[in-house]
């Protein structure tokens, strides 16, 4: 009998404030979210909503104030030191000296990985986020969309059971943001992971996921997780009536609760909340 | 010398802007071109200077220009301003006398070749331990933000105390004291004051390129697990390369300029500082021979700058720093 498979994600009662000139501030209330191994989960909500927030917590790089949070069901600085989760960021964050090639390395690099081992696992990355010809250029020279499937490559490096995104695809182009949303899919796929994506776009959360999970400011907390059940994703499924279903079911439960007059507190709290949220990304 | 190296602080900003310069990041056989053309261009410097020297000396006014009864422009006599001819003759003539005899056959040149190179070891030295301290304490000030707090104040006063007023001090407090076995030599008084000037630039410059990473940059790594020192490594240091570069420049110019300067206020000879001061004294006899000695100041700076460079393009690949969006 083996023991049952821990959820790649687990999080319970979770709390984060933070302390601003005035006062504090709710940044999470009450969070409890559980995501399976190899789901696809889209966190979507206003700015201020705390997503980035959520998302910074699962990689432990903030702590919460109260709560559990378990990855991989380990706690999640554990699960950060080994490395259990990959991350990709709005902006690709690559090093500009390296070449795209010791860019996707660079994990391995630091964790000890053997030379060709590393040189190998790579190249297979590259292959698979479409740039296997560009090994030897540098960052500078490719295109946003084409930095970030290096950023993607490189948190995939380590073959994660958790991705973690961080509107990574933001700041590109329509028209590159659907190529790079189809890859995503592909890649979740193939490589079997759990992805936790923030995102404001609701096509895109639809799209992607298979569990959408609403979020609402002041205080940030779940209003709604509506689940998407699309199947396959090809360029169809975007014309498809069931997608534009889940879009309204999304978009109303994003307008759903209004926010209570109690909760909304000094106009000034509310912009240093902002700020932090921004501040966070 | 001039900074030409601005740190990429404006391209994080701009990532449009970023991109499509983007193509165009320099390589290295670019860049050697930029320095082979900036060496050109010093070289044309030179020329311009040499000329504008003639000219105001063939048609400036003899007693010079002298505005409420301070002059502002030099005479043009002979003893103030000889003829550039004159000055390159005077590297051939004999040495006579002075603090720098060796032999009947040493000409001019030799003394001042002699002299740049002694003072250029000094200088070495002082460049060494300058940077070496600036380097620890930008470490230092990087590593904890009190660090940086409590000791920027005393780095910016630091080079506020004159340094006529700290050379005797430096010497006095060396005199007599030893290293390990080793008797304190007057050179190292004179070093440690160039390095006092030299490790300036650079305490500054790494500190602002040690912090030169985005937040981006900074998490990931945190993501990673990697730790300070891998961290350190990997990210900050091939960032603060931009950074560093002008500050060793500065720092390499700081390091000749203290040098020369600490030769004079503790009377150590041999250097081209102490060649300046003798000269200047026979300058009734030969005055062509100061500008001599200058030159060979001048071209110790150039060639302290020039090594700076040659570090720089070894160091190609990390110009554009993590300015990566």
């Amino acid at each position: 009998m083996s023991e049952p498979v821990p959820p790649a994600v687990e999080l319970r009662g979770v709390n984060k404030t933070f302390t601003v000139k005035r006062g504090s501030v709710d940044a999470l209330q009450d969070v409890d979210l559980r995501i399976e191994r190899g789901e696809f989960v889209s966190l979507i909500g206003p700015s201020g909503c705390g997503k980035s927030t959520l998302l910074r917590i699962i990689a432990d790089l903030l702590a919460p104030t109260s709560g559990d949070v378990w990855v991989n069901g380990k706690p999640a600085r554990r699960a950060r030191l080994d490395q259990d989760y990959g991350i990709a960021f709005q902006q690709a964050g690559l090093l500009d000296w390296r070449t795209v090639q010791a860019n996707v390395e660079l994990p391995l690099e630091l964790h000890g990985v053997g030379r060709a081992q590393r040189r190998a696992r790579a190249q297979e990355l590259l292959e698979l986020v479409g740039l296997a010809d560009f090994g030897t250029h540098r960052p500078p020279q490719l295109s946003g969309g084409m930095q970030q499937r290096v950023a993607i490559a490189r948190a995939l490096a380590e073959s994660p059971a958790l991705l973690l995104m961080d509107e990574p695809f933001g700041a590109l182009d329509e028209m590159t943001r659907e190529r790079m949303q189809n890859e995503l899919v592909r890649i979740a796929g193939e490589t079997g992971a759990a992805v936790v994506f923030v995102t404001h776009s609701i096509p895109e959360a639809v799209f992607l996921s298979q569990r959408v999970v609403v979020m609402s400011p002041r205080p940030g907390r779940i209003s709604e997780v509506v689940e998407v059940p699309l199947g396959a994703r090809t360029d169809d499924t975007r014309e498809a009536p069931a997608f534009y279903a889940a879009i309204t079911q999304v978009r109303e439960a994003l307008r759903g609760r209004p926010v209570p007059e109690a909760v909304q507190v000094g106009a000034a709290v509310d912009a240093a909340l902002r700020d932090k949220a921004s501040g966070a990304l | 010398m001039t900074v030409t190296q601005t740190p990429p602080a404006a391209a994080a900003e701009v990532p449009s802007a970023s991109r499509r310069r983007a193509p165009s990041a320099p390589g290295i056989t670019q860049l050697v071109l930029r320095q082979l053309t900036r060496a050109g261009l010093v070289a044309i410097g030179v020329v311009l200077v040499g000329c504008a020297w003639e000219a105001y000396k063939h048609w400036g006014p003899k007693d010079g220009v002298t505005i409420l009864g301070a002059r502002v422009l030099p005479r043009t006599t002979d003893a103030a301003m000889p003829h550039l001819s004159t000055i390159w003759h005077a590297f051939g003539k004999p040495e006579v006398g002075g603090t720098i005899t060796l032999g009947p056959s040493k000409t001019v040149a030799d003394s001042v070749v002699d002299a740049c190179l002694h003072t250029l070891r000094w200088a070495a030295a002082g460049f060494a331990i300058g940077v070496a301290v600036g380097f620890l304490l930008a470490l230092l000030m990087d590593r904890l933000t009190v660090f940086e707090r409590a000791l920027m104040p005393y780095v910016v006063l630091s080079q506020t105390v004159p340094l006529i007023a700290l050379a005797p001090l430096v010497t006095k407090w060396g005199q007599g004291s030893k290293l390990g076995s080793l008797e304190w030599q007057q050179w190292m008084s004179v070093s440690v004051i160039a390095a006092y000037l030299a490790f300036f630039p650079v305490a500054v410059g790494m500190t602002r390129g040690l912090k030169s990473p985005t937040a981006v940059h900074a998490d990931y790594f945190r993501c990673s697990a990697a730790g300070w020192w891998k961290t350190l490594i990997r990210l900050k240091l091939p960032a603060s390369v931009p950074y560093l570069v002008p500050a060793l420049r500065l720092a390499a110019a700081a390091a000749v300029v203290g040098t020369i300067v600490a030769e004079i206020s503790t009377g150590l000879g041999d250097g081209i500082g102490r060649l300046i001061i003798t000269y200047s004294q026979q300058a009734t006899g030969d005055p062509s021979r100061v500008y001599d000695a200058v030159i060979g100041a001048a071209v110790l700076g150039l060639a302290a700058g020039a090594a700076v460079t040659v570090f720089d393009l070894a160091l190609w690949r990390y110009h554009r720093g993590a300015s990566s969006r």
